[in-house]
């Protein structure tokens, strides 16, 4: 093993969330960043992502995800920041050690700061029990889009769509572009579960049904790949209706049905998870239970923006960079955010007593509202709150507290965010 | 002119191939699927079980106690996953009190010694997450867990070592016999002669002895399906459970598996499309609730797949084992549960009797020592160093649920009797059995595939034949 080296920064992962993160830290003064990269350019899910729409907070701009992630990488390497690419980390250890593995050998590194950045990962068929045929033709739709717009091969030419998230929203649109036929997008829920212009854009303009309050019961198999699948109709607790299904024919199923942050390295470092989000839990530095361990975009919970992954991913490198710089900070006494009415969760989930400076919080609704008031509470007073039209769970909020009332947060033993009507 | 034909590349076919290599037998083994292990030796509990549970005096009875022994040399001198875990029979009532002691003079009777009777309170001491309706076990140490298709890919890989041909993608359509020579006749057209035929054709097995005029015995297909849950939920159980028999039916098992993960099934139901492996939502229900009187906090939400798997169950209720009425065709059929276990002592007796009739004389000196893949997963820091220093594609990590490195996956494919699709790839090195399923990996596997063979990714399958991964360029 070669050994050993020690910078003040590590990020590991070199998707937006972890490219932001190490330009943060860098321009907070930490000057020897690592990015660790496990795949063969920067970027992450961005490269995949051929389709535009991204950037408009961060670069004012429509870009498609190759042009953002190369605005990213340009502002990294200015700095020279270095990224080491084909370098995957097996393990960190709560010293803050990291193992990583490349065609060069098995490296240690140790870090003053890590800021995790490793994205999500799609939920498999196997994770939602689809019954059916254990044939070819399933795939996840991030996986057919790897395969489309990456490797250029057509993951299938008649597909049904199995869940609303954007990336099946996405590739609804991309396989009918490539002369595919996108039969059904199918919905458990009564409602798209990604974002609303993605629907308009991606469904509606090509006529591609979406339909809500269905599922998919069966898939069929002929000659060893998917010959249809079976929909059905779904009651008010998401159970199949007996007597409604019907055949959709199809070569290809593709599933789009939720993201999990990917936790691998974070659990085996010992950091605590979030029963909601299934990601880490952070305090208002985005720093884990682990000293000196800052957890960031996807991986910390899973946004519908690039922009949001980005801008969090900042507080999280600034932070890990102020770590670094100080050896490290004392955190005291802290007060756990609850979450009331209307909110599924909230990011962070814990509110340092000791901190400074402004707090954000990004939160995902848990039901529909028209009209709603976003509220932020301090020992029961308001301290924040904002009026919000077309709250959604699909789309996340998000709020930058100034100092004033970050630090009323600071000093209150109850703290809470919910949605009033 | 063959020796002999093996139909079947199963544990049993495999198994037997290789036993008969010690004897310098020429072996030609025809299966029908794309790879060695696509019947019921890829879909099953993985149990090498303690032989307490068959009837005394049965093949079954006799060849599980044979067979159990085995596995310790064997996996060491075969490089496959084998675990002494040991096993509990569950009873949740007073009549399973009973019905335990019956097992447990049944087990007596077939020679197994190490049988324990335990009470519910020790069950949970040992084992803490077994239900509080536990109420007496039944304890067998020496049973044991182990990777059916890596056993069975590996006793095929030393089969080849030792001479034995594998012939993929064909299937036997008939069988005759002229003078002291069998023919065997195959799909697209392909013959082949042998002195001798051993019929392993799993569930088939009926469809293949009538092929051959023999008409004495029938197969029914029973399924069985499972869900198979994440690697974070080892810690439920490290022993096998079983659920003893109650009048309300068979029970279902929850047990380990040699790489960590948890299996829960199977479901036990007659069918008659005995290639039927597509899992269904009630079977799958059927599985998980009665899983849970075992261990109540196992959970479909942590599942990572589920499979099915078709017991060939005889008529006869026994393993039928030996010569035919067509003088020249043997039959290894109706090998059911306890099949994996029994498949290392069936080939021995099995090539005893075939080396007798064809008069072949065991050798002094035949390959006993296959290794397999190296498994990067399970190696130190060092180990691992050194891998890649050996070859730089060991430090290319592909599959990143298992740690599966590009040098394990272009080794599955190189080696001989090489993997030739996505799940042949998979059963050899794990990628893609992780908890993403392959959602990452698969691009990159179905193209280490393309690269590796020299063919165009279009014709790269997941389990061949018509399982194309991809339909064509964009
Ligand atoms: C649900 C389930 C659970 C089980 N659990 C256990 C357990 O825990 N422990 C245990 O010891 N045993 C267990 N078993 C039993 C064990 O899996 C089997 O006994 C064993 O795998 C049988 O191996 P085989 O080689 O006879 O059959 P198979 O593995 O089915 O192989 C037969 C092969 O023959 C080929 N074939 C068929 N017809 C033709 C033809 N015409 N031409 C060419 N090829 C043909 C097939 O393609 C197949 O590859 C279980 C079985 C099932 C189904």
């Amino acid at each position: 093993m070669i050994n050993c080296e020690s910078r003040s920064v590590v990020v590991i992962g070199g998707g937006p969330a972890g490219l932001s993160a190490a330009i943060a830290a860098f321009d907070a003064g930490a000057k020897d960043v690592l990015v660790l990269e496990r795949d063969t350019r920067l970027g992450g899910i961005l490269n995949q992502c051929i389709h535009n729409g991204f950037g408009l907070t961060l670069f004012k701009s429509e870009l498609t995800g190759p042009e953002y992630a190369a605005r990213l990488i340009d502002m990294a390497s200015e700095r020279g920041i270095e990224c080491r690419l084909n370098t995957t980390v097996v393990s960190v250890a709560p010293d803050k050690t990291i193992t990583c593995v490349s065609e060069e050998g098995v490296f240690s590194i140790t870090a003053d700061a890590i800021v995790l950045t490793c994205g999500c990962r799609e939920r498999p068929r196997g994770a939602i029990g689809i019954a059916g045929a254990r044939c070819a033709g399933v795939y996840t739709a991030g996986t057919a889009q790897k395969l489309v717009n990456i490797m250029g091969y057509m993951a299938g030419r008649e597909c049904v769509i199995l869940g609303s998230g954007d990336i099946g929203l996405i590739m609804a649109r991309r396989m009918t572009l490539q002369g595919a036929k996108v039969r059904a997008v199918l919905e458990i829920m009564p409602r798209a579960s990604g974002l609303m212009r993605n629907v308009v854009q991606c469904l509606n303009d090509y006529d591609i049904p979406l339909m809500t309050s269905h599922t998919v019961v069966d898939v069929l198999s002929q000659g060893g790949r998917v010959s249809g699948v079976v929909a059905a109709k779904v009651d008010n607790d998401m159970r199949p209706i007996a007597g409604s299904e019907f055949l959709l024919p199809c070569d290809t199923l593709l599933l789009s049905v939720g993201l999990i942050p990917e936790t691998e390295l974070a659990r085996e470092a010992g950091i605590g998870l979030h029963r909601v989000t299934g990601g880490a839990e952070v305090d208002d530095t985005l720093m884990s239970n682990i000293d000196g361990i800052f957890c960031a975009g996807n991986m910390l919970h899973v946004h519908d923006l690039a922009d949001y992954a980005c801008l969090e991913s900042e507080v999280a490198g600034k932070r890990a960079a102020e770590y670094a710089i100080n050896g490290g900070v004392t955190r005291g006494a802290f007060t756990s955010v609850e979450c009331g009415d209307g909110i599924r969760y909230a990011v962070p989930m814990k509110i340092l007593s000791s901190g400074s400076g402004s707090i954000t919080f990004t939160a995902r609704p848990s039901a529909e509202y028209a009209l709603g008031r976003i509220c932020i509470e301090a020992d029961g007073e308001e301290i924040y709150s904002k009026r919000e039209a077309g709250i959604r769970p699909a789309t996340m909020l998000r709020y930058v507290l100034n100092s004033a009332q970050s630090d009323k947060l600071r000093s209150a033993s109850r703290i809470c965010i919910k949605v009033r009507e | 002119m063959k020796d002999v034909i093996i139909i079947g590349a199963g544990v049993c076919g495999c198994a037997i191939a290789d036993a008969l290599g010690e004897y310098g037998c020429n072996v030609a083994v025809v299966e029908r699927a794309s790879d060695v292990a696509c019947g019921a030796t890829k879909a099953n509990s993985g149990i090498v079980h303690g032989g307490f549970d068959a009837t005394a005096g049965t093949l079954k009875a006799k060849f599980n106690a044979l067979g159990n022994p085995m596995f310790d040399e064997l996996s060491k001198q075969l490089d496959f996953p084998f675990r002494r875990n040991g096993a509990y029979v569950l009873a949740f009532d007073r009549a399973g009190i009973d019905g335990l002691e019956a097992l447990l003079e049944r087990g007596r009777a077939n020679g197994i010694k190490d049988l324990e009777r335990v009470d519910g309170d020790t069950v949970r001491l040992r084992n803490p997450h077994v239900s509080k309706s536990v109420t007496a076990a039944l304890y067998c140490p020496s049973s044991g867990i182990v990777s059916p298709y890596e056993m069975t890919i590996a006793l095929a890989e030393r089969a080849n070592m030792r001479g034995a041909e594998f012939i993929f993608n064909t299937g036997v359509t008939a069988i005759s016999r002229r003078g002291s020579v069998m023919t065997v006749d195959c799909t697209g057209g392909k013959s082949y002669a042998a002195r001798m035929v051993i019929n392993c054709a799993g569930v088939h097995a009926d469809e293949v002895a009538a092929a051959a005029g023999v008409h004495d015995f029938t197969i029914r297909g029973r399924r069985g399906e499972y869900y198979l849950l994440d690697k974070t939920q080892s810690y439920l159980t490290d022993a096998t459970l079983f659920q003893l028999p109650t009048s309300l039916g068979k029970g279902v098992l929850v047990a380990p598996t040699v790489h960590g993960n948890v299996l829960v099934g199977p479901t036990a139901l007659d069918t008659d499309d005995k290639d039927g492996v597509a899992t269904t939502a009630a079977g799958l229900e059927e599985a998980m609730s009665k899983g849970r009187l075992s261990v109540p906090s196992i959970s479909a939400r942590s599942a990572i797949t589920q499979f099915v798997g078709v017991r060939a169950h005889c008529d006869k209720d026994d393993f039928i084992i030996g010569m035919s009425s067509l003088q020249g065709f043997y039959n290894v059929a109706g090998i059911e549960s306890p099949g994996l276990t029994s498949a290392p002592a069936i080939a021995r007796y099995v090539a005893a009797e075939v080396a007798a009739y064809l008069s072949l004389k065991r050798k002094t000196d035949f390959i006993t020592v296959r290794k397999g893949i190296p498994c990067f997963a399970a190696m130190s820091d060092e180990e691992r160093a050194e891998l890649i220093a050996s070859d730089s594609r060991y430090g290319k990590i592909v599959c990143r649920c298992e740690c599966v490195t590009e040098g394990e996956i272009i080794d599955s494919i190189m080696r001989p009797l090489g993997a030739r699709d996505i799940d042949g790839v998979k059963r050899r090195t794990r990628a893609g059995m992780g908890r993403c399923q392959s959602g990452f990996c698969s691009p990159t596997v179905i193209q280490l595939i393309a690269d590796t063979l020299g063919v165009p990714v279009q014709s790269v399958t997941k389990c061949g034949a018509g399982s194309y991964a991809v339909t064509g360029r964009i």
